[in-house]
């Protein structure tokens, strides 16, 4: 048996689960599809007393449109996204990350909610939550709150999450008409972990130029990171190639040190940043102002 | 310490079984060691291979990274539950026609994953297929026969399907 011993509960509640974390503090940790936290258990990098498997709380798995967002439930898995037809009709963006996650039978297993609270920096739904402003909804002893994307990804693998607060849903704000995105990332294989990442989106006035973008950059730091300078730069000017390259380059320059390890050095993984904002705003400006 | 024995019931290929386990159990280690099913196969034992691939309630995922307590109610098929009566199921016959598999060991895997692709996509895209194979790993690199089988496998799934056939 690979993983090290450790007490189980499935609460069939929030509450009850919250009353878990609470008693069992640092010493616990919530299991949703597994698909992280299972393979951190078998090389015994995580050592847990007590898992808390929220899939037997009831209403936690669902995936609603609300006020042209969607609203995705801490259970929903990501297979449930990926087949969708609301996802796959009127969130093209959402789809498109979701089917950059590993493989179908990860998918079928793993949860928005679960990759959003793991907070890998190299991950999709953290950093498309942090590109379109997602809400996150957490329950506590206290209740609930909802946190802010920009607020949530603290540092690798860490959010604003309290040891007794769990998430139960996330808010992803949709698109306005006319916005054009663009998903970039470099794997060694389709479904790896990308060696970097980088989402975008643009809409644009009656002119031409940019009214609005929006660039996150993923897998280059400790957190996903929204590139708030390029951003401005893009506000109000035309989307030629010039400027996008400056904006991109500027995304790349502000990063601190990206990571070095076995699949690429800092110096390569800011090279990728740029190299693919560019073209994550190329084709952002693209498809802006069409049906996209 | 060792924590308490858990109790789960479930289903696997249609025979209910009752078995006590630690919580730390993974589902594959239960289907090879107590129920002595041992056609499912153990790799990477983190989620990237795809070796153990089974179906869980229907859906293709990795019983290595799946504890036997979350498969508590559930019905699960493996590899075992795919050939009848001493006849292979229609997907087994074209892996093996089409030379899907060299040495077999990740073939378990790929079955399954097939099966549930099959089941909900009975004539899939190029991409649909490549996605499904693009989580098992095969290293005898037998990926282009391998696509071709699943080809295969959609023509005689549809065929024992349209026959009237039990499939």
């Amino acid at each position: 048996m690979k993983p090290p011993p450790f007490e189980y509960t499935a609460p069939t509640t929030v509450a009850e689960a919250v009353g878990l974390l609470a008693q069992h503090e640092l010493e616990a940790k919530i299991l949703a599809g597994g698909q992280s936290l299972m393979p951190l258990l078998n090389m015994r990098l995580a050592r847990p007393s007590v898992l808390v498997d929220v899939a037997r709380i009831p209403d936690l798995d669902y995936v609603r449109e609300v006020d042209g967002g969607l609203a995705i439930g801490a259970m929903a898995r990501q297979r449930s996204v990926e087949l969708s037809d609301a996802v796959r009709a009127r969130h093209a963006l959402v789809h498109a990350a979701t089917m950059h996650i590993a493989h179908p039978q990860n998918r079928n297993q793993g949860t928005v909610g679960g990759s959003i609270a793991h907070a890998d920096p190299a991950a999709e739904y953290p950093a498309l939550a942090l590109l379109l402003d997602a809400e996150v909804r957490v329950a506590g002893p206290a209740g609930e709150r909802t946190i802010a994307a920009r607020d949530f990804f603290v540092t690798y693998l860490t959010t604003a999450l309290e040891p007794a607060e769990m998430l139960v849903e996330v808010r992803l704000p949709g698109l306005p008409a006319g916005t054009g995105w663009s998903i970039q990332e470099l794997a060694r294989r389709h479904g790896d972990f990308a060696l970097a990442g980088v989402m975008a989106t643009m809409s644009l006035d009656g002119a031409g130029c940019c009214a609005a973008a929006r660039l996150v950059l993923f897998g280059v730091g400790a957190t996903p990171i929204r590139a708030d300078a390029a951003e401005a730069m893009l506000r109000g000017a035309a989307p030629d190639a010039k400027t996008l390259a400056a904006a991109a380059a500027r995304a790349a320059a502000d990063l601190e040190e990206p990571l070095t390890d076995v699949h690429a050095t800092a110096d390569y993984r800011r090279t990728l940043a740029r190299v693919l904002a560019r073209r994550a705003l190329a084709e952002a400006a693209a498809r802006a102002g069409g049906s996209a | 310490m060792t924590p308490a024995l858990r109790t789960v019931r479930l289903t696997v290929n249609g025979t209910p079984h009752e078995v006590a386990v630690e919580p730390r159990t993974t589902l594959v280690d239960l289907l090879r060691g107590p129920l002595g099913l041992t056609g499912t196969h153990v790799g990477c034992e983190h989620g990237v291979c795809g070796a153990c691939t089974i179906l869980w309630n229907g859906k293709a995922v990795r019983s290595c990274i799946m504890l036997a307590v979350q498969a508590d109610g559930a019905e699960i098929a493996t590899v075992e539950g795919l050939a009848q009566g001493g006849e292979l199921h229609p997907i087994q016959q074209a892996f093996l026609e089409a030379h899907g598999l060299q040495c077999g060991f990740c073939t378990p895997g790929f079955l399954m994953s097939v099966t549930e692709l099959l089941e909900r996509c009975p004539d899939p895209s190029d991409d649909e297929i490549k996605d499904t194979l693009g989580g098992q790993i095969c290293r005898c690199t037998g990926y282009q026969t391998i696509f071709k089988a699943v080809r295969l496998a959609a023509e005689k799934v549809a065929a024992a399907r349209a026959g009237g056939g039990e499939r």
